[in-house]
């Protein structure tokens, strides 16, 4: 899909995404808030990059800006070879209707819509019939082990299935980037491994790249890299995959 | 206008029309914000009981009030036959009697352009039932040999039989409210100014405003049933020759005579007109209508703006995962057009249904003309409009990071 838009600036190097030097502030004046102080940080195709980080050091803030619903103060964010800092408001929301897969914590399901409904949502934004989107949306339920609950409203399913739910529905459009901030914070460690695999399993692909918000060390070991942040800046970066810690 | 002004105007409307022929292909993102819109019964059933409430009182309102101004012209229309009615220069409306001398009607006959004129007796006289009781009646006298204005609907008995000496012809709501349960019979006699009326007939005719039984007599007749009074013409009813213009004709008898003369259709808005401007009539109305539609603004506008924050953080992921602010202004206006739909079809059935029902069962009039479901129709149109852009502001600003924020 990203392929029917060229940009003039795309790149055609082997990052997804290339942050250089971004800050953010909120506020002004006496209630100025430094979320971000010049964050730089490579993912490359074919990785899931973890972050992590005590409360309050940005990494929300980081990954709303490189899943392009956040404007930076000052820096460079590229994104699969699309400049987002100069791009218009309204090309932002075609970039992320056809490139980015969301994962949020608070799994932000419709609760009006069944399982298979809301897993459709990404391709009815789209533009496509809502047959066509269902149906395809069915197919990625089935293979996260949903195929039984499609017609389940949200508040009929396990916290651990609307996860699976809200997986099914960052991963319907096939998003070249996938952003999942504490995926697994609201689930047992059973459910949190589960999602974890199925991230890794359907979403590292060699074209594609996954972004983890999280606190969870129970997950660590599925990471390909780990950058920690701390107050608005990325500490160190590292390799995994890590071991997980014993709990 | 500079040169960057236009461009960005330019930008703005193709950037809206792509979006609405884009549209066409988003019938899913339609069907999604239906489906958030009934998703909470409660909070849908409380949005459209506002447009409920408001269409419903507006178009009730409206169509009683629409009712009353027919009861106010009913009985020029029932006067069938002539084009011109004229009558005292400051008679005002149809009730407003103010009698001329009887010579006037040989003045109006003597107008060019008058084909015809006949003398038309207008009154309110007292009847004394053969039970002793009094009873208040529209008394009509008709040219004694003409019989210009004459009932249309006798259903018992027959106009000619108005030729015999103290006839009457009563119509059917009057006799039913005389004799209430009794069935309808020719012959039945009463006292109007001491002389007996005898009842060789039974019509059907328009309600009044004043809702008294209406009796018809020949003119010299009326005059005798008439409290005595030195002048009793009340109206003397004409019509243009052929090829006259009426209004033309009017103008001309009132040249000649000093009389004030006009056509059925002017005498029924000048009646209408009465009752705008000097009664508190239309004052009552347009206050409870647009009490109804105020209230149903502030009940639709809040509903609908609660259930938008509350939907605010699904908007905000929509947003989100790539849908425009245009298209989430179209989902907004499409659940407001629905609700406005729903509660305009509920609203004006039960005011439909209200009318029949006090049709049936009071003496209230009711009369819903499509210029009624128009009015009613384009005040629900506001009322979701207003209560659409109350809310539909917040989703617009709504930062899509909000759906990373926990809670
Ligand atoms: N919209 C906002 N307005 C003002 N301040 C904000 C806003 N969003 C974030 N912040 C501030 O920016 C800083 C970084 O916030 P952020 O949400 O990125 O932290 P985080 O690392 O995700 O924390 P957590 O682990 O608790 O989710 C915090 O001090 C926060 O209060
Ligand atoms: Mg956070």
């Amino acid at each position: 899909m990203a392929g029917l838009h060229v940009y003039d600036d795309r790149h055609t190097d082997d990052m997804a995404v290339r942050v250089r030097g971004v800050t953010k502030e909120f506020g002004s004046g006496g209630s100025l808030t430094k979320a971000l102080r010049g964050v730089d940080l490579d993912v490359p195709y074919g990785e899931m990059l973890m972050l992590v980080g005590p409360s309050g050091c940005g990494k929300t803030t980081l990954v709303s800006i490189v899943a392009g619903t956040l404007e930076p103060t000052d820096g460079d964010v590229h994104v699969l070879g699309h400049d987002l800092v100069s791009m218009s408001n309204g090309r932002k929301v075609r970039f992320r209707r056809d490139n980015v897969g969301f994962i949020f914590q608070a799994f932000n399901l419709l609760p009006a819509l069944t399982a298979v409904e809301n897993a459709a949502v990404p391709l009815l934004i789209a533009g496509w019939r809502r047959a066509h989107a269902v149906e395809a949306a069915a197919d990625v339920l089935e293979r996260l082990g949903l195929g039984d609950r499609l017609a389940s409203l949200p508040s009929e399913l396990s916290g651990g299935q609307q996860q699976r739910v809200a997986i099914a529905r960052a991963l319907v459009h096939e998003p070249r980037l996938l952003v999942c901030d504490e995926p697994t914070s609201a689930l047992d460690a059973a459910n949190g491994r589960i999602t974890m695999e199925l991230i890794q399993q359907v979403a590292v692909q060699p074209d594609r790249a996954v972004i983890v918000v999280t606190h969870d060390s129970r997950v660590y070991s599925f990471a390909d890299r780990i950058a920690s942040m701390e107050d608005g800046r990325i500490e160190s970066v590292e390799s995994g995959p890590h071991e997980p810690t014993a709990v | 206008m500079n040169d960057s002004g236009q461009g960005l105007q330019f930008a703005t409307c193709r950037e809206l029309s792509r979006s609405v022929i884009r549209a066409v292909d988003f019938v899913g993102m339609f069907w999604i914000a239906w489906k958030m819109l009934i998703g909470n019964r409660a909070k849908y059933l409380g949005i459209v009981f506002g447009v409920v409430f408001a269409a419903l009182l507006i178009a009730q309102q409206a169509s009683i009030f629409c009712g009353l101004m027919s009861l106010t012209i009913s009985q020029i229309y029932d006067t069938a036959g002539p084009d011109i009615w004229v009558m005292d220069e400051n008679v005002q409306f149809v009730d407003d009697i103010k009698p001329l001398s009887d010579t006037e009607l040989f003045r109006v006959k003597g107008v060019p352009g008058v084909d015809w004129a006949v003398r038309f007796y207008k009154g309110i006289a007292r009847a004394r039932l053969e039970e002793g009781t009094y009873e208040q009646m529209i008394l009509l006298g008709l040219d004694d040999a003409t019989l210009v204005g004459a009932p249309q609907q006798v259903f018992l008995g027959s106009i000619a039989d108005l030729r015999r000496p103290d006839a009457v012809i009563i119509d059917d709501a009057g006799y039913k409210r005389i004799w209430p349960g009794e069935p309808y019979r020719l012959g039945r006699s009463f006292e109007m100014n001491d002389r007996r009326a005898v009842i060789v007939g039974i019509t059907k005719a328009s309600r009044t405003f004043q809702s008294f039984p209406i009796i018809y007599t020949r003119y010299s007749q009326a005059v005798l049933f008439a409290p005595p009074e030195r002048k009793v013409l009340s109206f003397v009813l004409a019509d243009a020759q052929p090829g006259l213009d009426p209004e033309e004709v009017c103008r001309r008898i009132t040249e000649r005579t000093g009389l004030q003369a006009v056509t059925q259709e002017q005498f029924t808005w000048k009646t209408i007109w009465y009752y705008l401007k000097k009664t508190g009539i239309p004052v009552n109305f347009g206050i409870t209508v647009f009490l109804g539609f105020l209230v149903g603004t502030a009940i639709a506008g809040q509903t609908f703006y609660l259930f938008t924050v509350e939907n605010i953080r699904q908007f905000g992921a929509l947003k989100a995962m790539g849908t425009s602010n245009w298209m989430i202004l179209l989902m907004v206006l499409s659940q407001a057009i629905q609700v406005g739909v729903v509660g305009y079809g509920v609203g004006v059935g039960l005011a439909a249904l209200f009318g029949f029902w006090s049709r049936a069962a009071t003496r209230l009039s009711f009369f819903m003309p499509w210029q009624v479901l128009a009015i009613t129709g384009v005040a629900v149109f506001v009322i979701v409009l207003l209560a659409s852009l109350l809310s539909v502001r917040k989703v617009l600003v709504v930062d899509p990071a909000i759906v990373f924020r926990g809670g």
